[in-house]
């Protein structure tokens, strides 16, 4: 079978990868939005984070037999730790000062941890064996897919409307929300706004954690994994605006998806096909898609 | 603006930029002429940086596109259409300056941390076009790029006098930096920085503003560029790497963020620095980078010149 001249399993693989990058995007660009909502930073270390969910699930499974079910839960859990430990000691110092120093800081520490796992595992890679209950595929007629792929997107996007639903029907995002929009009066009215913004740099970086964990699978885990999806990840958030959640989403899977069929019909351009788009979007809507002017 | 200066400390500047010029003279007979030029190369950078983030208050977090597109530029017209060094190094500063216009007419469609992702988004897009085109040699760079000889007539293979060309693009580079900074243009900029709205409504097209400090910012990019890819007589993919635009940033916070000296002093202290530990901490050099970023943003904002000029100002009060 064939579609415009290309074999419908070509393009159905492509349009697979796109949906997995695409549910990365989403994760990791939500969670840049909900960080930059509140902290007003842009989390540098975002890509550094998401590597280090997937090391630490490498890290679990041949070193200490952890299998993957527990790194899913636990990665998310250790890196978000360490995310609060950094915002307490460090981010912190920054909230009264210009917004780009928080860029400049998170910059650091990306620069940090990719040093020392490059120091520690070199930059050649390692694989992750996909979990024995996710193994395997089907035979859908027009393609094959694997288990592991779909449990990627359908885990991914629980993930990322859960988080919706909790910023917007939960009391606590209510608070995060209200924080958002003016962290002053919430302080006034007696919420702890410092507690609040621990809460959510950790639960951003761990839902960057997360996505590295879901990831570990299906690319290789390499300490560069981490910076190169960052910038295109950048560039989403460009495109989207930051303003809506749900736009976050939307907006990352619709690039993934775009960047899969680039791959399949202009193969050279699919590196740039993220950032051309931002050029358009710029040109014609400088707030972005979703973004307030 | 209370800045006014005493005679006195004018001709202290004019008595220390003169003493510095000397210096820079002589200097490559006391120090390894390669390792000064590097220097210059990258203080020229980090210069035109500042001239940026540390004047206009826009920070670029995609420098790296305009080093590397002026080096590949000149290096491929210097090596493959045989044209002179001069005429190379200016048509490097000419693309990257053009480069820089287009980068600017997109970023400044939007403010502070969105303007440091777009460049950053495109610099990257540059990187990805120079790794995938094949005049740039891909992976492996551009090589074997002759020095040639300066207006066709003195040869640059010789160290020294490639070194007083470079230090001569320097002094002018900086030199235009300098003008820029204290002209009526270098004032408005100041003004946009500290308030962009008033500036707005005392009637200036702030777009404008910054479109133009963006795009020379970008040229003086683009001649320490084309300048670095003769001395060391290639460019590689490294030049393009959004590393080297975080390179540059930590230079200009390093040395002193605004300060007209600041940029060169971090670029030394940096350049030094690499060049010590490449071979004793290898891929540690990379930490290192990161925790002095880390150290800077949490407690020394003002870097190495504005520390001094602190102290100085200070001693002076009393």
């Amino acid at each position: 079978m064939e579609i415009f001249g290309v074999p419908t399993a070509l393009l159905g693989s492509q349009l697979l990868i796109g949906l997995i990058n695409g549910s990365f995007y989403a994760i990791l660009s939500l969670g840049l939005a909900i960080i930059f909502g509140l902290l007003n930073i842009i989390n540098f270390a975002h890509g550094a984070q998401y590597m280090m969910g997937a090391f630490i699930a490498w890290l679990a499974l041949t070193k200490f037999n952890v299998n993957y079910w527990v790194a899913l839960i636990a990665a998310p859990l250790l890196v978000g730790l360490f995310g609060v430990i950094l915002e307490r000691t460090m981010l912190r110092k920054l909230y009264k000062l210009d917004h780009l120093y928080g860029l400049l800081l998170t910059f650091g520490l990306a620069l940090i941890i990719e040093g020392v796992f490059r120091d520690q595992f070199g930059i050649s890679g390692e694989s992750y064996e996909v979990p024995e209950a996710l193994s395997g595929g089907i035979h859908l007629g027009f393609m094959f897919l694997p288990i592991y792929r779909a449990w990627v997107i359908v885990a991914s996007l629980t993930v990322c409307f859960g988080t919706w639903y909790m910023i917007e029907k939960t009391r606590l995002g209510a608070y995060l929300r209200a924080g958002t929009e003016n962290s002053q009066m919430v302080q006034a009215l007696g919420i702890n706004v410092p507690l609040l913004i621990t809460f959510t740099y950790g639960y951003g970086v761990a839902l960057a954690a997360f996505a590295g964990v879901l990831a570990a699978p299906v690319f290789q885990v390499n300490p560069l994994m981490g910076s190169n999806l960052i910038i295109v990840v950048f560039a989403v958030v460009v495109i989207g605006g930051m303003g809506s959640i749900l736009g976050s989403i939307v907006t990352g899977i619709g690039l993934g998806l775009i960047e899969g069929l680039t791959k399949v019909f202009y193969p050279e351009a699919s590196a740039v096909v993220v950032f051309v788009i931002m050029v358009i979007v710029l040109l014609v809507r400088p707030a972005g898609l979703f973004g307030k002017a | 603006m209370s800045t006014a200066k005493q005679p006195s400390a004018l001709i202290k500047t004019e008595v220390l930029y003169t003493g510095l010029f000397i210096v820079g003279l002589i200097a490559p007979f006391a120090v390894y002429p390669t390792f000064l030029m590097k220097l210059f190369c990258f203080a020229l950078f980090a210069c035109a940086f500042n001239l940026l983030l540390g004047f206009a208050g826009l920070l670029s977090f995609g420098h790296a596109a305009f080093l590397g597109t002026a080096g590949y530029v000149c290096g491929l017209m210097v090596r493959d259409l045989g044209v002179t060094p001069e005429i190379g190094i200016l048509a490097g500063t000419v693309a990257a300056g053009a480069l820089g216009w287009i980068f600017g007419l997109l970023a400044i469609r939007r403010t502070g941390i969105y303007f440091a992702m777009i460049t950053l988004a495109l610099a990257q897009m540059v990187y990805f076009i120079v790794l995938q085109v094949k005049a740039t040699g891909g992976e492996d760079g551009l090589q074997g790029v002759p020095r040639g000889h300066l207006f066709g007539l003195i040869d640059m293979s010789d160290n020294i006098a490639m070194y007083y060309l470079v230090y001569a693009v320097f002094s002018i580079g900086f030199f235009i930096i300098y003008r820029t900074i204290h002209s009526p243009f270098g004032q408005i900029l100041k003004a946009i920085r500290e308030n962009e709205p008033r500036a707005i409504s005392l009637g200036y097209d702030v777009s404008k503003f910054k479109l133009i400090a963006f795009v020379i910012s970008a040229s003086l990019a683009g001649l320490a560029g084309a300048t670095k890819t003769l001395v060391f007589q290639l460019t590689s993919l490294s030049d393009v790497h959004w590393h080297m635009s975080g390179e540059v940033v930590l230079m200009t916070l390093l040395g002193g963020l605004g300060t007209i000296l600041g940029p060169a002093v971090g670029s030394a202290t940096i350049v030094t620095l690499q060049n010590e530990l490449a071979d004793k901490v290898g891929s540690w050099v990379t930490v290192i980078m990161g925790l002095i970023f880390v150290v800077c943003v949490l407690a020394f904002r003002r870097g190495i010149v504005g520390e001094i000029q602190a102290l100085i100002q200070r001693a002076g009060i009393r």
